[in-house]
């Protein structure tokens, strides 16, 4: 089983980012996706910062991959979107029809969560075009991948988010500039204050989603770790863990472990614990609502 | 039985007006008011307004493609939906279906779906649905290129200088909505309702599912619940409204507000003269999931506000009467230009 780390879903100083990366080219991970796939808006990382930060990764041993926008609205996007397809260097991940119809039938390529990939049919288009791994949608249960997996084509890999808050929907509004009653085209690119996202509640106390500008992801974090046997089962070839602002490379190093059989499941999910920046949540998985947690683990 | 109004001609140029239809009535009462298209689905999770005591079956849509073809309208079936796991011959039937009844166009989302459709009946007119996302002219394209769709609806999160753009770029017709509830999300990239109930527009048909809603008094006011999740309070002065997630009042760092939207609806009869100048081939109405006498109003408007656009182009007024009559079938009793005007940009 290999390990990934995904894109970086949020907007944090250059600097910081830098020293996120330098520090994952030590981390026990095989692929790390780069790239901004969020707003088009941040640009503290210029292309030429991540095609640097990837020769360190891959010069690290690490495969490296380019991730596209997840929404694509103008001329500028979909220059952004061309120059990542041809950056001439690295593996991409498409999650716009738009990119992965550029990578067709030239370039090998990953095909991204926001595909929507719900099933056998259209997994097997995508391949045709050139994927050879495939993340699932994230709402897509333990069932529903193995179901896909039984009828995909031979040799695909499949990628499933197994650790991160997770991305819930995009739009073209930004709610964390709505939050700070700014204009989205003069927001003060105020995502930076929030490197885990702007925390949204219910009026009754429940902590229930998180604004990411454009994108709104789950309070709760996706959390695989006691799942990990289930995701073999499911056929996953890959788990992605989602950039979060502190313990990124513990939970990378404490999937590693448990994988390897170096530590036993209650020690794992104990030391997990502090690298939570959140609670738990596995709903999807069991085909339930996303936010719930099944704490009980079937042995 | 109902008298059929004579219309008068229609300008050779106007945009075709696209009408949602829950039940034969609504398919009737969009026809007679002038709709060119109506659009439905089956009673099942192939379409995403998958709802109790809406859609139709075989005898009720080959009755309606007949009451439309009689009067120069066509029939599309959407199976708007993403085909899930094990259940995929499922969504092929549907397909399989749809052409065998005589639809003149299905609905799609799914890409696979759209192979499907292509390869086993390449004579059915295929639309990709907005649930498909795409939002440029290289998706569209794409789309068009390798299953040959000639019409393709805009997700609604485009301002029109983006829209006007992609139509510039593709021999697609394209499709904008009009009218209706409005989705603040990206159509076919969101999951907040899967999220709160396990059930969501591209998995089951269905945002924030009937069943999963509970209304309940509390000392605080009425309050509004999706899979256990409090969405709002509402106190006597407030008129409650159904509790879709993004319209939801939440509360971020103290302050209690809508982090997302406000709970409008999209208008843009205003635009009319725009999205034609833009060459917008098709304008489509929301609701299949509302009344016949929604139906019936808003096509009514519409009808005459795209012919009187048409005719007048540029010394085109919106009549107060129209957005009277349109006001009065709102939810959320306020109208919003939506994406196509950006005044939150």
């Amino acid at each position: 089983m290999k390990l990934s780390l995904g894109p970086l879903l949020y907007y944090w100083p250059r600097e910081r980012v830098m020293d996120f990366y330098r520090e994952a080219e030590a981390w026990p991970v095989d692929s790390v996706y780069l790239g901004e796939t969020v707003c088009s808006r941040r640009r503290e990382m210029k292309m030429a910062d991540w095609l640097a930060i990837g020769e360190r990764l891959a010069a690290a041993g690490k495969e490296v991959v380019l991730s596209t926008h997840e929404l694509i609205e103008t001329d500028a996007d979909l220059r952004t979107m061309h120059a990542v397809v041809d950056n001439g260097r690295f593996l991409v991940e498409a999650n716009d029809m738009a990119a992965a119809s550029r990578l067709a039938g030239r370039l090998p390529f990953v095909a991204g969560p926001f595909l929507n990939a719900y099933n056998a049919g259209t997994l097997a288009l995508l391949a045709e075009m050139g994927a050879t791994r495939w993340v699932p949608p994230i709402e897509l249960s333990r069932e529903g991948i193995r179901a896909v997996v039984d009828e995909a084509p031979a040799g695909i890999e499949t990628e499933i988010f197994a650790f991160g808050r997770l991305p819930l929907a995009v739009s073209a509004r930004c709610f964390t500039a709505r939050y700070h009653n700014l204009q989205k085209d003069h927001c003060d690119f105020r995502c930076i204050d929030h490197p885990d996202g702007l925390a949204l509640d219910t009026q009754d106390g429940q902590h229930f989603l998180v604004l990411n500008g454009v994108q709104t992801q789950s309070a709760q974090v996706q959390n695989l770790l006691p799942r990990l046997d289930e995701t073999r089962e499911a056929g996953a070839t890959g788990l992605r863990v989602s950039p979060q602002s502190r313990g990124t490379g513990d939970v990378l190093r404490l999937f590693r472990d448990r994988l390897d059989g170096r530590i036993a499941p209650e020690a794992a999910n104990d030391s997990l614990q502090p690298h939570l920046v959140a609670e738990s949540c596995d709903g999807y998985w069991h085909g339930k609502p996303g936010l719930q947690f099944m704490k009980e683990v079937r042995p | 039985m109902a008298q059929v109004i004579p219309l008068s001609p229609r300008p050779a140029t106007a945009m075709k007006l696209v009408c949602p239809a829950g039940t034969p009535p609504a398919l009737k009462a969009a026809i007679d008011q002038g709709a060119d298209d109506v659009y439905l689905g089956f009673k099942d999770e192939t379409n995403a307004r998958n709802f109790a005591g809406l859609n139709f079956d075989d005898r009720t849509i080959r009755e309606g493609i007949e009451y439309a073809h009689r009067r120069n309208a066509r029939v599309l079936v959407a199976l708007n939906t993403y085909p899930q796991p094990g259940t995929w011959r499922k969504w092929q039937a549907a397909v399989d279906r749809a052409a065998d009844l005589g639809a003149d166009a299905i609905i799609v989302a799914d890409a696979g779906l759209l192979a499907y459709a292509a390869k086993t009946h390449p004579q059915l007119r295929l639309h990709l649905s907005v649930q498909g996302s795409a939002t440029s002219h290289e998706a569209i394209n794409f789309y068009h290129e390798r299953f040959g769709i000639q019409r393709a609806v805009l997700p609604r999160v485009l301002a029109v200088e983006q829209a006007e753009k992609v139509i510039a770029r593709t021999p697609v017709e394209i499709e904008v909505f009009g009218f209706g509830s409005l989705s603040i999300m990206v159509e076919g990239r969101c999951a907040l309702s899967s999220y709160a109930t396990g059930e969501s527009p591209n998995t089951h048909g269905g945002c924030s599912p009937a069943k999963a809603i509970r209304w309940q008094h509390s000392p605080e006011g009425l309050e509004s619940r999706l899979g256990g999740v409090l969405i709002d309070r509402f106190g006597a002065e407030d008129h409650p409204g159904y509790p879709t997630l993004c319209r939801g009042r939440f509360v971020v760092n103290g302050d209690t507000y809508y982090p997302f939207e406000e709970p409008t609806s999209l208008n843009t009869l205003e635009l009319l003269p725009t999205l034609a100048a833009m060459g917008v081939k098709a304008i489509k109405i929301e609701g299949r999931q509302r009344s016949p006498a929604y139906v019936e109003t808003v096509t009514r408007v519409w009808r005459e506000a795209i012919d009187e656009c048409a005719r007048a182009g540029d010394r085109f007024r919106v009549k107060p009467s129209w957005q009277e009559d349109l006001a009065q079938v709102s939810e959320g009793r306020q109208c919003t230009l939506g994406a196509y005007h950006r005044p939150w940009r």
